[in-house]
């Protein structure tokens, strides 16, 4: 079974001259409960394949399904039930003004539920924070407090398959630990589908059974995490990564 | 006994608020010779606070209390800030976090280089000049007369970073506080400019503060280690002992780092223990 | 003493235990920053009293306003029954200047309500949408930025009628675009931030994103440059009065008066610059309480 499917996918910004290809011809595909991760340096378009996905990067071209289905613009409600993601800097990705309470209130109430109160306390208790945490703001919480947050807020709706933004890249390591913990879980639990972005490929080999090793726009080797381990890459680039981080 | 650059004892920084004094630093004492002395800690640790309070820099209403911060045997305290102003930058140094922040945007970077060298010296536009040029070849930059003639926003993240260095050491000050100068660029360009900064350092006989929360890098480059938790030392080892350290905290982030070529199904969490915060300031006097 | 203890303790918790529990704490968190600021504490002292003096102006004037005494007019400051004086037709000053601060409060509180409204409504919606929607909503902001604020408010007065409404309607057409200014600006930072991103993918509108997301954070910084506005929208509409276009005689408004006092502003000093001092003093105080609030609601500028 197929979670994500994607097929030369290319992302742009900006036309004519000024036009820069962000993403050039990506495909790959991420199996139904898998963990796939993105590697690349800043400006590779790692995270850029994530926003063409959920539609915040506005010009693409190429094919993405999900779940079966073709993605089409604008997405409907349907697609948001089933993809998630979680942002790199849980300093910015929370609204300053809003409170816990509010923000998974407002995302449930967007999706239809019913009953919010107790999904509210069932969210926070699924990401480790306890009830004591749900009227505060962002800035009463930690770094580590917000990313959780973000999770539950990408876990309200329910969905197959969540996108993971360089997670845990704004947090200390002993922050990063826990979150990446908590991720390993939730996938258990709620049978998750991960495609993970991140420069640190020890984070990504912790997470990840797949990876995509990415360089200026385009996917440059796919290979399992098993093999890159056993020093099984050939693209010179991935070696190159592999060198500077062991 | 090594020479000794810089002398802190008993550093305190602290800060008013509205629950009562917040203490970032406290009580700590080190000193710094002719090496590299790594400062490592995770965020709130007071590892930043600490590198900007040994210049002074803290801003009110934040207060830098200490029985003494001694370079080269005067005490920075008794300075007015007039004088240390003559001690930023010519004497000490300090290399920020982004270069993005630290360079101004609408001024060459030729300018702003000339400018800080012409502001601790008395040299000629064309001295500085050539001096400038010198010193950008030294960090490894191609084209330096280019490069000279661009704006910041022209630079990749890596160049704004070894211009900063470059900037910083041409007054040929005795220590260069870094930082975290490596944590916003990418891991094949961190090697860099921590090559080119090690080398300067070397060359000129320089003590280097590395503040940085990566305990990895700072076990590969420093020759010292202090490691902060909450405001105080917890931990003073060599960096190749790194990995053997005792103290729990230390021990905690270590095994909480993910580490590609020893798969494990779950990272250890670390376990706070309040009585770490609690115990004195470990020494990190030579 | 035990119980307010407690009771600051309860605001100033970081684990509110109920919605309106963090509001409070919210609020009060912002008013102890506020009432840090001395400066800002004597503006909102000042306007605090203006209400109070508008409000009680039947209990606190000595005189009828309206009632003229030909046999006394211009006396001088601290005559027998007149502390500030009297005008040319021998009405009491201090009275007319309590019954002005009514006027003046009407007119501050509808522009307060028309100006930035109508801007921040065109900023948010020309950030948001940007495309022709920007570009057209922009360009007619521009129009109306190209003229001098009176000069326009004089020809919507001229064409309106003259009187305290009109007077008060023209301000606010020609308050409104820097308003839009900055709340366009605004929502384009915002518009682009994570927060934006995150509540889109839960499949929220556009209408739901303005008015929930993006109104909340751009109104603390119109509330601080209204108030701070609010000293020229004062003097504007004195202006008007002064040139005859505002309140029409015998209204008490305070520019009005100045207006009338002119003629003898050699001999008889008093007359124009007691209305002069109170919208001096109450200009002042707005701007303090801006300064004030801008630290409360906009603690990077206060840096």
């Amino acid at each position: 079974m197929t979670m994500l499917d994607v097929k030369s996918l290319n992302v742009w910004f900006g036309t004519g001259r000024d036009r820069v290809d962000a993403v050039k011809g990506a495909n790959f595909t991420v199996g139904q409960g898998e963990s796939f991760g993105l590697v690349g340096e800043s400006g590779s378009g790692k995270s850029t394949i994530l926003r063409a996905i959920t539609s915040l990067a506005p010009n693409w071209s190429g094919i993405i399904q999900v779940d079966g289905t073709p993605v089409v613009s604008p997405r409907p409600k349907a697609f948001f039930k089933t993809v998630q993601m979680v942002f790199q800097d849980p300093y910015a990705s929370l609204h300053p003004r809003h409170s816990v309470d509010q923000v998974l209130g407002e995302t449930l109430h967007l999706h239809g539920f019913r009953e919010i109160d107790a999904r509210v306390v069932k969210l926070l208790d699924d990401v480790g924070l306890g009830q004591k945490f749900r009227f505060r703001y962002p800035h009463q919480l930690s770094g580590g407090q917000r990313q959780r947050v973000a999770i539950a807020r990408a876990l309200a709706p329910e969905p197959k398959l969540l996108l993971l933004d360089e997670p845990t890249s704004a947090l200390d390591v002993s922050v990063q630990a826990e979150i990446l913990n908590l991720l390993a879980d939730l996938r258990q639990e709620h049978n998750l589908t991960y495609l993970m972005v991140s420069h640190d490929l020890s984070v990504v080999g912790h997470m990840c059974d797949q990876l995509a090793v990415m360089k200026d726009g385009e996917i440059v080797e796919i290979m399992s995490v098993a093999a890159l381990r056993k020093m099984e890459a050939t693209h010179p680039y991935s070696q190159h990564l592999l060198h500077a981080s062991v | 006994m090594m020479e000794q650059l810089l002398d802190i004892e008993n550093l305190w920084v602290k800060f008013p608020t509205r629950q009562g004094i917040f203490d970032a630093v406290r009580g700590v004492s080190f000193t710094l010779g002719r090496e590299r002395l790594g400062i490592v800690g995770e965020s709130g640790s007071g590892k930043s606070m600490t590198g900007r309070a040994i210049l002074r820099l803290i801003r009110p209403p934040g207060i830098v209390e200490a029985d003494y911060i001694k370079l080269e045997g005067t005490n920075l305290l008794d300075k007015t800030e007039k004088e240390m102003r003559a001690v930023r930058g010519q004497q000490i140094s300090m290399v920020m976090q982004d270069p993005k922040f630290s360079l101004n945007p609408v001024m060459t970077i030729g300018n702003q280089i000339i400018e800080a060298y012409r502001l601790h010296s008395k040299a000629s536009k064309s001295e500085a000049y050539a001096k400038s040029l010198e010193m950008l070849e030294a960090v490894s930059i191609r084209n330096p007369k280019r490069v000279m003639r661009a704006y910041p926003h022209e630079m990749s993240g890596g160049m704004g970073q070894r211009i900063m260095i470059a900037m910083m050491l041409i007054p040929n000050p005795k220590i260069l506080i870094a930082d975290e100068p490596t944590s916003a660029l990418d891991v094949s360009v961190q090697r860099q400019v921590l090559d080119i900064m090690d080398r300067l350092v070397n060359e000129r006989g320089m003590g280097l503060i590395f503040i940085s929360h990566d305990l990895n890098l700072v076990a590969d480059f420093c020759d010292r280690v202090l490691i902060m938790y909450a405001g105080r030392i917890v931990e003073v080892c060599q960096a190749d002992r790194l990995h053997e350290a005792q103290h729990p905290y230390t021990r905690g982030l270590l095994n909480s780092l993910p580490r590609f070529d020893a798969p494990k199904p779950r990272l250890e969490v670390l376990q706070r223990d309040p009585a770490w915060s609690e115990a004195p300031s470990v020494s990190g006097r030579t | 003493m035990a119980e307010t203890q407690s009771l600051r303790a309860w605001l100033l918790t970081d684990t509110p235990t109920s919605r309106r529990h963090a509001k409070l704490s919210a609020l009060y968190q912002g008013w102890l920053t506020f009432r840090s600021n001395t400066m800002a504490m004597i503006g909102l002292g000042i306007l605090v009293l203006l209400v109070l003096v508008a409000a009680a102006a039947p209990l606190l004037s000595p005189h009828d306003p309206f009632v003229q005494n030909l046999g006394n007019r211009l006396a001088p400051l601290g005559s027998e029954g007149h502390l500030l004086g009297t005008d040319s037709l021998g009405r009491d000053i201090l009275s007319r200047l309590i019954y002005g601060a009514r006027i003046t409060l009407y007119i501050v509180a509808l522009v307060a309500l028309i100006a930035p409204v109508a801007g921040l409504l065109v900023g948010t919606v020309s950030g948001y949408a940007g495309g022709w929607i920007d570009i057209v909503l922009m360009r007619i902001t521009d129009i109306f930025l190209a003229f001098p604020r009176l000069v326009l408010a004089l020809a919507f007065v001229a064409a309106l009628g003259a009187g305290i409404e009109n007077a008060v309607l023209a301000i606010s057409l020609t308050a409104w675009p820097p308003y839009a200014r900055i709340a366009r600006a605004e929502t384009l930072t915002i518009r682009s931030s994570d927060y934006i991103a995150a509540i889109r993918l839960q499949g929220a509108g556009a209408l739901r994103i303005i008015t929930r997301h993006i109104w909340p954070l751009c109104i603390s910084s119109l509330i601080v440059r209204v108030t701070l506005d609010m000293a020229g929208i004062i003097l504007a509409a004195a202006g008007l009065g002064f040139l005859g276009l505002g309140a029409q005689p015998p209204s008490p408004e305070w520019g009005a008066m100045i207006s009338e006092g002119r003629r003898f502003i050699l001999d008889h000093w008093w007359v124009a610059t007691m209305p002069g001092l109170a919208i001096f003093t109450v200009s002042l105080a707005f701007n303090l309480l801006g300064d004030g609030l801008r630290d409360v609601l906009d603690p990077k500028a206060g840096e």
